[in-house]
């Protein structure tokens, strides 16, 4: 890109070979490579668990796109993390549904439980806790996330014994699925 | 045309614009904020809301978009009856953005409160927290006030997409939304100043403006020209306190538009500068002590010195100061104060205008140009107004495939969506990488020689009548076919050169292609920049005379003159130093009249106190030989006078009359004003508004007495709040307002269509008319190969090269000190290590940087840079590793404006 001219103290990082290789098959997907940004984010965050400034300067150095304009893409996502956050995300819905069905009392659990506001990670760097507006299974109220696995019908007992099972791999106990 | 009904009144509108931009055009009053005229739609504020009705049963109608609405035939429309959505539109703008108007810049000219005072909304029912953000350093021009944004995406679709900066761009979403840069750091774009004028409101405000700050109702303002480059901007400099605060735009759709350069709106701050010649000075000889000299000692000394004296123009004087000097010695007596090779390539380019088959291309030409080639002229450095057109130019590909699918070509979002990457070509053939490169389709490096040669060859490969190019390599040829090709298909091809590789056979070359592409009466646009505000001018003003500042040394040498005047003319920037030397100590007698202090001043035994340009009137001619008049902003203290009253006791008019009467091609020159006795019911236009404030009170620390108003000799306009405000017409178009709407946005209250053209204020007038359709070719000469290891070729430096501006505070934040660019290899050869200087002939030891499109073989040398004279150098030099060596203070690698920096190895 022409018009990159250094500005910042921050120098980009060396991507590694499993990210480059996963970006490179993204492009192929797509006509211009400011289509791959936010794929080639994901990736990143995949390996790296968040995008640092290095992260995301090696990026749009890799994708020959400002960083100005990969940073528009990167904050706009809300699951595009920015910032370091725990080996394993809480996303706790706070939409209409959850929160008739009482998601602040599960909030106030998991706090109370883990030390964690929305937005903090726990000192250990296991678990951060994040609210997220709809998770498409409002039948299924209260809801959240950790990981791929969608957990439905919360309870305090339930958020406990998923969170046991993060930290040291206590299966869950299914009758409560 | 289609005929429609808005809210009862039958208005016939052009069907091809949008809805908003045509009831603008009728003098309604419709709220918005995303839309810009140069801009188009996109919808994306909801704030000029209107109600359609689909036809005349519908009484309901539904609400629309009036930016993103075409007025169809039969259309009925009412604005009155979105009044309550646009209300309710501005009040959640209004959530998040603060009370703090009083303590604003944007106060009192902000688009958003003239709107939330339109739309009716008065009382704000939100009473949760406002969303508060942090704000960045943008650097010295711009300061950032993010709390302020109501997130209409202007600034956005200003800086990026239109002015094509990468370093800036919305962040996160909904109430988040944060507009700036990734990291903070100084905006990188040369037009970063306009944010200031297309935010609606004060996140983007002028950072130096900011530091003296007063209210837009309490600046004393006049028409103006920028004096920054050749492109000669309409300006709009205000005053306060006898300091110039700052500098807007002023509307002109053939010159500037709505936008300037950073260098012209920042650039000014000279005017206020503790190195500003205040009082005249004389003295008995030139090592004498000098004393202060009264205006009237002043005044009689340089007219008993001037009666054998031989003058010395300058191309940033105004017309009637060079020709009131030429008067004032004798015509015969008058050189000009450029080297005989710039005086010769102006002339050369106003023979050019005058005499080949082209059409002189305005930035509004050159905007809608469809196919372009540039020719050795770094124009974002040497007259950036043009490299921001040409970025327009590149998108005529886009429009045109937009109208061809039938879709509006003000539908911005749809319009870019559309076209993609693609755009019109623009080839750029320059010695090094320019900051346009990224729109450009071909770039190719190569040496002013090299460039000349490839430039008659596309000449003759659009008309073999033109002469040909011998011994070409096969990529040249395929090149020049390409370019040859593009430039041939194209509706309106555009040639752009100028004089600032120092190379006639560029210009010629510039010449024969424009020449070649004329075919019956399609005429090609041709461009050529000059150097400086007045260069064509003083060009023109020569009248065919050879008399440079070469010849007026060589007569000084010969023993012909003992006296010389110099007009507003640092002769150290024009040759060589020792030259120079040898000039002014040959001398008995040297006055030099001008604003701030030079080397030139330095030699002189009557220094004499000019204005600047903010203090005097007359007229600049642009690039494009159109005459501009400019009027004085203030008046200065008494010992100060504009340059053209101290060498005539004649009125400025006579003056101007004269010079157009006397001078070919200049009768334009007399139509400029409305003339001295123009009023407006009795009264002279008044510099002041009718709120000015503090009138009987500014001086009130001084003396409780008022002092008289001051007088304008000059007639037409007053140093006044007495006078009629102009709120719609205008034909001297000053300070832009109009009730109710007291941003610049009232602008198109002035206009005969919102966007287009001034209803009755001048445009200035282009000087030369040509109806020639006679081709004829320039040969190519043949060219000595320079000697020395290194061909040098000259940098150019928005911020820095030009001698007035880089005085400017502001503008030396974004400077650098000398230095030399060269190629990484050459680096190597020469054992440079980062921390090395190099040994420059002539001139000391300078730092350097590596940029890699520089062709091994050649260096980059800045001219107009403190701490080198590019005039010292011959076209070839040896360069060498400098012994004992630190980087000068003033050594900022980082502000050097090059998209090909190497590494970032070697910065200071």
């Amino acid at each position: 890109m022409n018009n990159i001219i250094a500005s910042t103290v921050v120098k980009a990082r060396e991507l590694t070979a499993e990210e480059i290789k996963e970006i490179e098959h993204e492009k192929t997907h797509y006509p211009y490579t400011q289509a791959v940004g936010l794929e080639a984010l994901k990736i990143v965050q995949k390996y790296q668990g968040w995008v640092s400034d290095e992260s995301l300067l090696a990026v749009a150095k890799y994708l020959e796109i400002a960083p100005d304009e990969l940073e528009g893409v990167a904050t706009f996502f809300n699951m595009i993390f920015r910032r370091p956050v725990g080996k394993h995300v809480i996303l706790l819905c706070d939409s209409v549904a959850c929160w008739m069905l009482g998601c602040d009392s599960l909030q106030g659990h998991i706090t109370k439980n883990l030390g964690i506001e929305y937005g903090e990670t726990t000192k250990d760097d296991m678990f951060t806790l994040l609210p997220v507006p709809c998770l498409g299974a409002c039948d299924k109220s209260p809801v959240m996330m950790i990981g791929r696995e969608t957990y439905t019908h919360l309870t305090a007992e339930k958020i406990d014994q998923a969170i046991a099972h993060y930290r040291d791999g206590t299966p869950v106990d299914q009758d409560l699925e | 045309m289609v005929k429609i009904t808005v809210d009862g009144k039958v208005l016939e509108v052009d069907e091809n614009n949008n809805l908003l931009e045509e009831v603008l055009s009728q003098g309604e009053d419709l709220p918005y904020f995303c839309w810009h005229p140069s801009m188009g739609s996109v919808g994306s504020c909801r704030q000029c809301a209107v109600i359609e009705y689909a036809n005349d049963e519908d009484e309901r109608g539904r609400l629309n978009m009036a930016c993103m609405t075409s007025p169809r035939e039969g259309g009925r429309y009412s604005i009155e009856k979105a009044g309550q959505f646009r209300a309710q539109a501005i009040e959640s703008i209004m959530i998040n953005h603060p009370h703090d108007c009083p303590v604003c810049e944007e106060g009192g000219e902000c688009h958003l409160q003239d709107m939330t005072v339109m739309s009716g909304h008065t009382y704000r029912r939100y009473e949760g927290k406002k969303k508060t953000h942090t704000n960045q350093y943008l650097g010295p021009f711009i300061n950032h006030e993010m709390n302020r944004c109501i997130t209409c995406y202007r600034c956005v679709r200003y800086y990026n997409d239109y002015a094509g900066g990468t370093d800036f761009g919305p962040q996160a979403s909904h109430d988040n939304t944060y507009f700036g840069r990734w990291q903070e750091g100084p905006l990188e774009s040369e037009f970063s100043g306009n944010l200031a004028e297309v935010c609606p409101t004060g996140v983007f405000t002028d950072k130096p403006f900011g530091k003296q700050y007063v209210r837009k109702w309490d600046l004393q303002t006049a028409p103006s020209i920028c004096t920054g480059c050749s492109v000669g901007c309409n300006t709009n400099p205000g005053e306060r306190y006898g300091t110039l605060r700052r500098v807007v735009n002023r509307f002109n759709d053939e010159v500037n538009g709505y936008f300037l350069c950073d260098r012209g709106r920042f650039g000014t701050g000279y005017v206020n500068s503790d190195e500003r010649i205040t009082v005249s000075m004389t003295r008995a000889s030139s090592d004498a002590d000098p004393h202060l000299a009264s205006p009237d000692e002043a005044m009689s000394q340089l007219h008993v010195m001037a009666v054998d004296a031989i003058g010395i123009g300058s191309p940033r004087a105004s017309m009637e100061a060079n020709f009131a000097l030429r008067d004032l010695v004798g015509k015969d007596n008058f050189y000009a104060g450029v080297s005989a090779n710039d005086l010769a390539m102006g002339q050369q380019i106003l023979d050019i205008y005058r005499n080949r088959p082209v059409n002189v291309a305005s930035i509004k030409v050159i905007e809608g140009s469809d196919a372009v080639i540039v020719l050795g002229e770094d124009v974002t450095n040497t007259a950036a107004r043009i490299a921001l057109a040409l970025r327009q130019s590149v998108k005529n590909l886009g429009k045109k495939m937009a109208r061809d699918m039938k879709l509006p070509d003000w539908h911005d979002a749809a319009v870019r969506q559309l076209t993609m990457d693609r755009k019109s070509p623009l080839f750029i053939l320059s010695p090094h990488a320019t900051r346009l490169d990224d729109v450009a389709a071909n770039v190719h490096i190569s040496s002013a020689e090299e460039s000349a040669r490839i430039g008659f060859a596309i000449a003759n490969a659009i008309d073999s009548s033109a002469p040909a190019v011998k011994g070409l390599s096969k990529e040249e040829k395929s090149l020049v076919d390409t370019m040859a090709d593009a430039l041939k298909n194209a509706q309106q091809p555009l040639v752009v050169c100028g004089t600032g590789s120092f190379s006639p056979a560029l210009i010629d070359a510039a010449a024969n292609i424009a020449t070649a592409l004329q075919d019956g009466d399609k005429k090609a646009n041709l461009a050529m920049v000059v150097p400086e505000a007045n260069s064509l001018g003083l060009a023109l003003l020569m009248n065919g005379s050879d008399q440079s500042l070469d010849q007026a040394m060589s007569l000084v040498a010969d023993g012909d003159a003992k006296s010389a005047v110099v007009l507003e003319n640092d002769l150290y920037r024009r040759a060589p130093a020792d030259a120079v030397d040898s000039f002014v100590n040959a001398l008995d007698n040297l006055a030099v009249l001008d604003s701030t202090q030079t080397r030139t001043g330095e030699a002189a035994n009557l220094v004499i106190a000019a204005g600047t340009f903010a203090e005097s009137s007359g007229t600049f001619i642009n690039y494009e030989a159109r005459a501009q008049h400019f009027y004085s902003v203030f008046k200065p203290k008494d010992s100060i006078r504009a340059s053209v009253k101290w060498l005539s006791d004649q009125k400025l008019s006579e003056i101007t009359a004269a010079c157009a009467s006397s001078i070919t091609d200049c009768g334009g020159m007399a139509n400029l004003t409305p003339g001295e006795d123009f009023n407006v019911a009795g009264m002279k236009v008044p510099r002041q508004q009718h709120r000015y404030s503090g009138r009987t009170a500014m001086r009130a620390d001084i003396n409780v007495h008022e002092p008289k108003q001051e007088q304008d000799e000059d007639g037409i306009l007053s140093y006044s709040m007495e006078g009629v405000p102009a709120t719609r017409d205008a034909t001297v178009f000053n300070t832009a307002w109009s009730g109710g709407w007291n941003s610049n946005q009232s602008v198109f209250k002035f206009q005969s269509h919102t966007g287009g053209a001034l209803k009755q204020a001048s445009h200035g007038q282009c000087l030369i008319e040509n109806n020639s359709k006679t081709k004829t070719w320039n040969e190519i000469e043949k060219d000595n190969a320079p000697e020395g290891d290194f061909a040098v070729f000259p940098l150019y430096h928005l911020f820095g090269s030009e001698e007035l501006t880089a005085r400017t505070p502001a503008i030396q934040e974004k400077a650098t000190s000398a230095y030399i660019a060269l190629n990484g290899d050459d680096a190597q050869k020469l054992g440079l290590q980062a921390s090395d200087g190099v040994a420059l002939e002539h001139n000391g030891s300078v730092p350097f940087i590596i940029r890699s499109s520089i062709k091994p073989g050649t260096v980059g040398v800045p001219v107009g840079l403190e701490g080198v004279n590019f005039r010292n150098l011959p076209d070839g030099i040896a360069l060498e590793k400098a012994s004992s060596w630190t980087a000068p203070e003033k050594w900022h690698a980082a502000n050097i404006i090059a998209s090909d920096r190497a590494s970032s190895e070697g910065e200071a």
